[in-house]
């Protein structure tokens, strides 16, 4: 049981990118994890993979444009994005189009993914 | 074991705030201890020194108050949400001018890098409502 240095961690993003304050939140957990060096991956399930929906357009919501804060995941060295494949059918989402790279996993794929990480955190 | 617990449910909406201050209780009762508890989005609600009950209803802030005296707790809000949410301690209040601190001081307030810390440093992370 290790009591500090590098956790792993798995962000899991499952709200939608303007129903709530939280999808906003997720993407602010992601960065400042990032820019403190911690290892840190993104799952988006559910709900959470309309944040992926090309092109958002969030101006008339006076709201931040969630789409545009995840195209900057890579600058931060965040590299691998994981992504619902059940969800992405669900709401036709075009991951070829979507913001930032995504790895489309399927239900048990989702499950091994997920033992794989010292901290699981879910917005 | 060293425990950290992320809270997003406010203490005035549904039961997440209260059952995340209970496992706490439980927490320490084990044993165990809590490096921090981080307060994002509406759970930083929590922090609240303005907040009034009903007599017949129970406070859910003041669990967290009372959890903080006795166990010398670590309770960290968000600032970035805290300010939207108008929790402000002294120095926010002076330095946004707004007429006082909101906050009660059991509480502090703090960046996104307080939660990564807590991840860093504990064994389990529990994330309480979202």
């Amino acid at each position: 049981m290790a009591h500090s240095g590098k956790k792993t961690i798995l962000l899991v993003l499952r709200h939608s990118p303007y129903g709530s304050s939280l999808a906003k939140a997720s993407v602010d957990v992601a960065l400042a994890t990032a820019a403190f060096s911690q290892a840190i991956d993104l799952l988006f399930l559910g709900d959470g993979v309309l944040q992926l929906i090309p092109d958002q357009d969030s101006r008339a919501l006076g709201m931040k444009n969630v789409g545009r804060q995840l195209a900057s995941l890579p600058l931060y060295d965040i590299n691998h994005v994981y992504v619902d494949a059940e969800a992405v059918m669900r709401y036709s989402v075009d991951l070829s189009q979507a913001p930032v790279d995504t790895r489309a996993l399927d239900k048990e794929q989702i499950h091994r993914l997920m033992v794989g990480y010292d901290h699981l955190l879910g917005l | 074991m060293i425990y950290s617990l992320l809270v997003l449910s406010s203490p005035v909406s549904g039961h997440g705030s209260r059952t995340a201050a209970e496992f706490a209780q439980c927490v320490l009762a084990r044993g165990h201890s809590i490096r921090r508890v981080f307060f994002l989005d509406a759970g930083t609600l929590a922090s609240s020194g303005t907040s009034v009950f009903a007599q017949d209803e129970s406070d859910p802030v003041h669990l967290w108050v009372a959890l903080a005296e006795q166990h010398a707790l670590e309770l960290v809000i968000c600032i970035s949400s805290a300010l939207k949410y108008g929790m402000l301690d002294q120095a926010e209040a002076n330095r946004h001018g707004r007429p006082g601190p909101t906050i009660n001081p059991v509480f502090a307030v703090a960046g996104l890098g307080q939660l990564v810390d807590a991840c860093a440093h504990s064994d389990r992370l529990i994330t309480f409502g979202g």
